[in-house]
């Protein structure tokens, strides 16, 4: 810090007023980033440190009941974490349940923007209830869809399917039991009842924001209902499209209380977060847990990267367009 | 160049400010340390710990001038935290609450005080008093006390006394695994909107591994034998989860993959099962005011087969931390929280089914107590009978009933588990989810032959 205080004194003029005119200019450009150094050395504090210590325990053989066999390991964690078929299979889950909750979120979001979009009665009272999953907290909203909605024995879905039977006069009606015979797509469901509605928020906003000028020209011109949809209502909407999936995937890809809650990592659910929670807290390994971490965020820059990468290649071809 | 070394000192200044930040938070995360008169206690978050919470200040440190700071976190969480500051030996925290399943091994590497002299050996707290299957299974391999209990459990067969005399169903005091099945068949099909058994399918070395390990005990299995041999597809152990995954199937409760205590709980609750094998610790749940089953149910001992008992042995204990700079206060809380007189002053403020028993023999003497919980003979009689040291046919290398006692089984359990509970939901086969079970335990078992 010293050293710092003393670069930023002014020092004897030895030049002329040009390097006075430098100096004043670094002054102001060093008043102009002090205040930000708080937030920097927050965030550094709060988001990279804990990475660069994690790092580092990843090359640690470190389990917390064995505290006399601690010692530098190599990269033999690394080795574990690829060998073992339990985490190889948590990572293809962990895709799998985020594209699919992204994706059939969107399209549901996408759907009911649409008709929120639509001026009727109500449409406030609407809107707010349709947002009302999304402030669920996420254990709670786990609860429900296994307790709630899913159980089999008093779940909704099944006293809606016994009630309907019995307005027919059956006393067999079918009794389904989703998270045994689905597990997947059971959490898969409960997360996209949450994350509808952000997905509908996020492409509500871009609705409104549509030109009215250029569907009216549309109009003139001829095009119908699905024209203005398909060559300018989708197109303007991409940018939000973009920023929902890839919001959605970040939080998705660390999704711990749908998997934890409806079905404690049984039947193949076991996602990458839920496995290095077990190999963190059950197992005691940190340093595989830590290793865990670091393949995690290491695949999730390379995702997001190509993502990325494949977003903005869009964005060229239809500017160029 | 200037720049540069500019963004070297900032760099540097950074890390040096972040470094003493972290370390601050490495000594002030926790509670407050207090004086020579004020003990930490790190502890889980039950009901029976918050009963004690709420009475310490009152009672507690007003008789004894010593300040008591809970920290109380759920069960998972609160591991994980007595694993690290006991551990280190950090001394943070001078009290935890541990279970049976860590005592041995905490005590083995050394992370322990032993109690025989500073709680035990106190003339009023009674020793003798606390049921023997404790003490044994809270000893250290070297002969010293490591725990005392505050409250705890065995397994019992819970079952609907009225549907049992309306179908002329008799449940015997000691059932075997053979007559469950059949009473289990009989009440399904008597019973056209209820399951026999409710049993758990969760997956979790304590979940469905809690019932099915007592399960392999008593059909003759055992995880590892005595030389330290993987046992885990051997056909007894094989034969018993054959037989607890089968009757789950034929006559369990709905959804059983994924439940739990919880769960079956309310099953038993709503009357969608009739019998339950679990802790006997649910009973004091079904036998409260509000439950529409109090007085309507049955307790018998836990089922077997080979052996002669199957009942587990769970404990909820206070172990005190080897580097605690404040021995003496602790055992003194020790001695109080595990006490007699703790258990009275709870039946006094809070009533008899809150008190933490199950631990001591004079409370299932108690009148009142025997009103509360009408489950207390079934309890008593299983707690007596627990043997940790030797549950099965055969010797075992480590301690333990419904579990292994050695600090890999939290992992093994819970991975086995995992198939266990898709066998159950019919997505794999008995054989290859334990063959897959087996090359773990092998692993963990080749380290100790070693």
């Amino acid at each position: 810090m010293s050293y710092v205080s003393t670069a930023m004194k002014p020092k004897p003029t030895l030049g002329g007023p040009g390097t006075d005119q430098r100096k004043k200019s670094r002054a102001a450009a060093w008043a102009r980033r002090a205040p930000l150094l708080p937030a920097l050395i927050f965030v550094i504090i709060t988001t990279q440190l804990p990475f660069a210590v994690t790092l580092v325990i990843s090359f640690f053989n470190w389990n917390s009941l064995r505290p006399n066999d601690r010692g530098f390991a190599g990269l033999s964690n690394y080795i574990q974490v690829f060998a073992d078929p339990g985490l190889r299979h948590a990572v293809w889950v962990t895709i799998l349940l985020t594209a699919s909750v992204v994706l059939i979120s969107l399209v549901t979001g996408l759907l009911i923007a649409l008709l929120l979009n639509q001026k009727f009665f109500g449409r406030g009272l609407v809107r707010t209830l349709l947002i009302a999953p999304f402030l669920v907290v996420p254990v709670a909203a786990a609860l429900i869809w296994k307790h709630a909605i899913l159980n089999p024995v008093y779940g909704l879905i099944n006293g809606i399917l016994t009630g309907i039977w019995e307005l027919f006069g059956s006393q067999n009606p079918p009794q389904m039991d989703l998270l045994t015979d689905q597990p997947l797509a059971a959490i898969i469901a409960s997360l996209v009842w949450q994350w509808t509605p952000f997905m509908m928020l996020i492409l509500l906003a871009g609705l409104q924001s549509r030109p009215a000028d250029a569907i009216e020209a549309a109009q003139m011109d001829g095009a119908n209902a699905w024209h203005v949809f398909r060559y300018i209502t989708l197109p303007h909407l991409r940018q939000y499209l973009e920023l929902g999936g890839l919001l959605g995937a970040i939080y998705i890809v660390q999704n711990f209380d749908a998997v934890f809650t409806l079905t404690s990592g049984g039947l193949g659910t076991s996602n990458l977060p839920y496995a290095v929670y077990k190999t963190f807290y059950i197992a005691n390994e940190y340093g595989v847990a830590s290793a865990a971490g670091v393949v995690t965020v290491a695949g999730s820059l390379i995702v997001a990267t190509f993502a990325l990468r494949t977003v903005f290649s869009i964005f060229k071809k239809e500017a160029a367009r | 160049m200037q720049p540069k070394t500019r963004f070297t000192a900032v760099a540097a200044s950074v890390i040096t400010l972040s470094v003493s930040l972290t370390g601050c938070a490495g000594a002030g995360g926790g509670p407050a340390q207090g004086g020579k008169d004020s003990i930490n206690v790190l502890m889980v978050n039950n009901p029976q710990m918050l009963d004690l919470q709420k009475l310490t200040a009152e009672h507690f440190t007003k008789e004894t001038g010593i300040t008591v700071n809970f920290t109380v976190m759920p069960e998972n969480d609160v591991r994980a935290k007595i694993t690290q500051d006991f551990s280190w030996q950090s001394g943070q925290y001078d009290v935890a609450s541990l279970s049976n399943y860590e005592i041995p091994f905490f005590a083995e590497n050394g992370w322990l005080a032993p109690l025989d002299e500073s709680v035990a050996g106190r003339a009023d707290f009674d020793q003798d008093d606390i049921l023997p299957a404790y003490t044994e299974s809270l000893t250290g391999t070297d002969g010293h006390l490591y725990g005392e209990p505050f409250y705890g459990e065995s397994s019992l067969t819970i079952y609907r006394k009225d549907l049992f005399e309306k179908h002329g169903l008799k449940m015997p005091d000691n059932p075997t695994w053979d007559e469950v099945a059949e009473l289990a068949e009989k009440i399904d099909e008597g019973e056209p909107d209820m399951k026999g058994i409710c049993l758990r399918g969760q997956p979790g070395w304590g979940q469905v591994f809690s019932p099915l390990t007592s399960v392999v005990n008593t059909f003759g299995g055992t995880w590892f034998d005595k030389d330290w041999n993987a046992q885990v597809n051997s056909p007894e152990f094989t034969q018993a989860v054959t037989f607890y995954t089968d009757l789950l199937r034929e006559h369990g409760e709905a959804g059983a993959a994924q439940a739990g205590f919880a769960e079956c709980l309310n099953n038993m609750v709503q009357s969608n099962t009739a019998m339950w094998y679990d802790a006997s610790s649910a009973g004091s749940i079904l036998e409260a005011d509000d439950s529409p089953v109090k007085g309507k149910l049955g307790y018998a001992q836990a089922p077997v087969k080979e052996t002669e008992h199957a009942g587990w042995l769970w404990t909820w204990s206070w172990g005190v931390q080897a580097a605690s700079e404040k021995q003496d206060a602790a055992s003194e809380f020790v001695a109080w929280a595990s006490s007699k007189e703790y258990e009275n002053l709870v039946a006094d403020e809070l009533g008899w089914a809150s008190v933490p028993a199950g631990k001591r023999s004079s409370t299932y003497e108690q009148p009142e107590y025997q009103k509360a919980a009408p489950f207390f003979d079934a309890e008593r009689e299983a707690i007596l009978n627990a043997d940790p040291k030797n549950p099965g046919v055969q010797e075992r290398p480590y301690v333990g009933i419904q579990f292994a006692g050695i600090p890999e089984f939290a992992d093994l359990g819970t991975f086995v588990s995992e198939d266990v509970s898709a066998v159950i939901a019919g997505k794999t086969s008995v054989e290859k989810a334990l063959d897959k079970g087996q090359k773990r335990a092998e692993r963990i078992a080749a380290t100790y032959r070693d």
